[in-house]
């Protein structure tokens, strides 16, 4: 695959290396002159200097033969451009542009065939759903977060710990899919016992999920 | 267009920001001036009775704030190409605002904005025109050949 990257700083470099070592072509675009020699000394890219929104100099790089674009400058305004040039002019397939602001995801969503991803947003909830609750991990919300799969380590003193499933009256729209114990999987059946330090993976839906994790931690989890 | 009063967006207090937004506010219509520089709005005239907006106008917040939403028209002026074509974008897709006019300086980017719905003015090809047009009467043409 032919990538383009549009951008400069560590982020870049390591994006760069990250992409060359899983064997794709890679052509990186910088404005700074000093920057690019570095980056050329350093990788095994070809490094085009110029403003990565300038038709042309996206031209130099290849843009007609790229299989996608990454534009990740740290300012919204340009990584549009680039990717509205790429997308229209040069019709590259995929184009991805990195989002500073996280209210600009919208204005981007606008765009032809460019996804894009911010990272403060991304940070953000990566950091709420670790410092939240240090035994509950939220894995993933699947069906735009109509559904919550989450794990859950039980303490010591959770009041499930010692009870088989079928004596804990969870609520309908609750399920304990799968444990993880000592390194094994388990999928539970009503008589399987719940242990100290188990993981369940827990499904459920986001109205039932506190009133869930209540029953099985105790009122501690809030 | 002149009769009615518009609420109007100027993007950018520069030199051409400053005078679009002075001369407009002095003819009557209402305007919100955006720079992230305070002592940009130092340029605007002594009768302009506008609000002034300090902030990156590449930053949706600051656009709902200068009230873009509300906007008969929308003037994007400010010195980068790229900010003034993503202000265009926004006014055009996000806040459905019915006249943008954007400054651009790069003439090949303006073809690309075309596109979008977006009007744009670019000075540089402006210039040349009107450069290429005096050296005409001057007996000079731009083909290279002289008429002398």
């Amino acid at each position: 695959m032919k990538v383009i990257v549009v951008g400069g700083a560590k982020i870049v470099y390591f994006l760069c290396r990250t992409y060359i070592s899983k064997g794709h072509s890679v052509v990186l675009v910088n404005r700074d002159l000093e920057e690019c020699t570095q980056l050329a000394r350093r990788l095994k890219a070809t490094v085009v200097h110029g403003d990565g929104s300038d038709p042309q100099i996206l031209a130099e790089a290849g843009v007609e033969s790229a299989d996608a674009l990454l534009a990740v400058t740290p300012n919204d305004q340009d990584n549009l451009v680039i990717c509205e040039v790429a997308a229209r002019r040069f019709h590259v397939p995929r184009t991805l542009a990195l989002v500073n602001d996280p209210d600009n995801e919208q204005v981007f969503k606008e765009l032809s065939n460019t996804i894009a991803f911010s990272t403060t947003h991304i940070l953000a909830n990566l950091i709420e759903q670790r410092a939240d609750f240090e035994e509950i991990t939220n894995l993933l919300p699947v069906g735009e977060g109509k559904i919550n799969v989450t794990e859950v380590a039980l303490t010591e003193d959770a009041p499930v710990v010692g009870k088989s499933l079928i004596d804990i009256s969870l609520p309908e729209n609750a399920l304990i899919a799968g444990i993880l114990r000592g390194g094994h999987a388990i999928i539970p059946r009503g008589s399987t016992v719940l242990h100290a330090g188990d993981q369940l993976i827990l499904m459920t839906l986001p109205a039932d999920h506190g009133q869930v994790l209540k029953l099985l931690l105790g009122e501690s989890a809030q | 267009m002149a009769s009615e009063k518009l609420f109007i967006l100027v993007i950018g207090c520069g030199r051409l920001g400053s005078y679009l937004a002075s001369q407009l506010s002095h003819g009557g219509h209402s305007v919100v001036t955006v720079d992230t520089d305070p002592q940009a709005f130092d340029a605007l005239s002594a009768e302009y009775s506008g609000f002034r907006v300090e902030g990156d106008a590449a930053e949706l917040a600051v656009l709902k704030q200068a009230r873009m939403d509300k906007a008969d028209l929308v003037i994007a002026a400010t010195r980068e190409d790229n900010v003034n074509l993503m202000v265009a974008h926004v006014a055009r897709r996000i806040f459905k605002v019915p006249h943008v006019l954007a400054r651009v300086f790069d003439p090949r980017r303006e073809e690309i904005y075309r596109d979008l719905g977006v009007d744009t003015v670019c000075p540089t090809t402006i210039a040349a025109d009107a450069l290429l047009a005096k050296l005409a009467e001057g007996g000079l043409s731009a083909g290279g050949g002289k008429n002398l």
